[in-house]
């Protein structure tokens, strides 16, 4: 069994938990974009996909425990990688030149990992407690508000009514994409996922993702701000 | 050329370092950088003083012996180069260079710019090597391997292990040149024998060093002088994820 330990111990076997970790965030990212973007096009389509995600059991009692645990995970395995990176070089250089062989992107991960944390504590703040604390806590199962409508948009609404809140979710979208730009294509390299013929693709594609969810994100906001 | 340079200058492993200043004269834009650092050395016997530590062995390439940070980069402003293939025309007179050793705890600095590597010799003994019989050494020919497989093995086998890798690594981490060592062997035949056993060892002994953990930054690639893939990386993380799930260790 010694190996066994070292399985979850060793460095590389960290890299595939991030990399697995950050993939799994980037699924649910894209689902999450997805139910965004239908609240644009359909008040109605959008709170029934909202009641269906906030009261189907299977969502709710298995995939978001999952969902909290992934992103718990992703966060503290970060720092903790962050953290023996740099013990691993205890004596810093006096004069540093590191943009000649690489990217801001894929040296700041932790700092723009850290912006996205503290967006999500805004984040549950503003969606996340509120749903639990009416469902779960006042037991409110309906999914209605006191006009006897669906409430999800009109909420959703009403958050982007603030400045500085928009403000500050499009600031957050920007480091997420600056964290996807590098952390896209580098979860397929730490899972040894790369081929002459699939990789340059599989850059593209994160390039491509990393610009456009966060932008799109981001036009949503905005929409709804100047929209009501 | 007339430089002002900044080097690191420590005792020993338990000291702490720190840059001294040095004004070298009539340097040559002909002279290696290696060099420019003798004729500072000179200067220095000359005045009494005590010589600055550096390593060399070959200057032409291939012992992986100089190491050097040179204006915030392994081996200096080159790419493809050891710092004794660099030459002071990459710099210009009057310039400012600052000279530092690797820095990194898997490395620790034996005196001024010299560090002790020898983390990478127990890297390579945990692992490094294939088991052969004694006994009459078969026909080469019997042996197949595909012309593809034994580029990409020579490749990897260029690795001269100089550790501008983990120098210039912001996690100060070994993979590249874990990776190329693991590489060299499983993609040949004779190797593939003890490739599992190979790269648990490796990564485990990588690991017991106290080198940090990769972050696919890329900087390694850019620096090595033998031009060392990445592509060695992700072999080495495609064969330690089917190894450890699969040995029975
Ligand atoms: S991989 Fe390149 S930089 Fe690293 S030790 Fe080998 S030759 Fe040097
Ligand atoms: S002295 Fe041998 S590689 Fe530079």
């Amino acid at each position: 069994m010694s190996e066994q330990t070292g399985l979850l111990k060793s460095s590389l076997s960290k890299k595939y938990l991030m990399a697995i970790s950050g993939l799994f965030l980037i699924l649910f990212l894209t689902q999450h974009f997805i139910i965004n973007l239908l609240s644009v096009f359909s008040a109605e389509a959008f709170n029934n996909t909202s009641h269906f995600m906030g009261t189907n059991p299977l969502i709710q009692f298995v995939i978001q425990p999952i969902l909290i645990f992934g992103v718990v995970f992703h966060f503290v395995m970060g720092f903790l990688l962050e953290k023996q990176n740099r013990a691993a070089r205890p004596q810093k250089y006096a004069f540093s030149n590191p943009s000649a062989n690489s990217t801001w992107m894929s040296r700041y991960m932790i700092l723009s990992g850290a912006v996205i944390f503290w967006f999500l504590a805004l984040h549950f703040y503003d969606f996340w407690f509120p749903e639990i604390n009416t469902k779960f806590i006042q037991g409110d199962m309906s999914g209605l508000s006191i006009d006897g409508n669906f409430r999800y948009h009109e909420e959703l609404i009403h958050k982007f009514t603030n400045p500085i809140r928009v403000s500050i979710y499009i600031l957050a979208f920007i480091f997420l994409s600056l964290h996807l730009l590098h952390g896209f294509q580098s979860a397929f390299q730490s899972l040894g996922a790369r081929h002459p013929k699939y990789t340059p693709c599989i850059k593209n594609l994160g390039t491509l993702y990393a610009v456009a969810i966060p932008l799109g994100f981001a036009i949503i906001a905005i929409y709804h701000f100047f929209s009501h | 050329m007339k430089l002002l340079l900044k080097i690191w200058r420590q005792k020993n492993a338990n000291t702490q370092g720190k840059l001294v200043e040095y004004v070298v004269d009539h340097v040559s834009p002909d002279m290696s950088f290696l060099e420019m650092l003798d004729v500072l050395n000179e200067n220095l016997v000359d005045k009494n003083e005590e010589p600055i530590a550096f390593d060399h062995d070959c200057r032409e390439g291939i012992c992986g012996m100089c190491s050097l940070y040179i204006n915030g980069r392994a081996h200096g402003p080159q790419t493809g180069v050891t710092t004794c293939q660099l030459h002071m025309r990459s710099f210009k007179d009057g310039d400012t260079i600052y000279i530092e050793p690797w820095k990194a705890n898997g490395f620790p600095v034996i005196r001024d710019l010299v560090v002790d590597r020898s983390a990478f010799d127990r890297i390579i003994q945990a692992g490094g090597y294939v088991s052969v019989n004694t006994g009459a050494a078969q026909d080469a020919n019997c042996i197949p391997v595909s012309k593809q497989d034994a580029d990409k093995a020579f490749s990897a086998a260029t690795c001269i292990g100089c550790g501008a890798c983990v120098a210039t690594c912001k996690n100060a981490s070994a993979m590249l040149f874990v990776s190329a060592k693991v590489s060299q062997l499983a993609l040949l035949p004779q190797g593939k024998i003890e490739a599992k056993d190979r790269v648990l060892n490796m990564v485990k002994q990588m690991d017991t060093e106290g080198f940090g953990n990769c972050t696919n930054t890329g900087a390694c690639e850019i620096e090595c002088p033998k031009g060392i893939s990445l592509e060695n990386i992700a072999r080495m993380n495609r064969e330690y994820l089917v190894a450890t799930l699969s040995s029975e260790k």
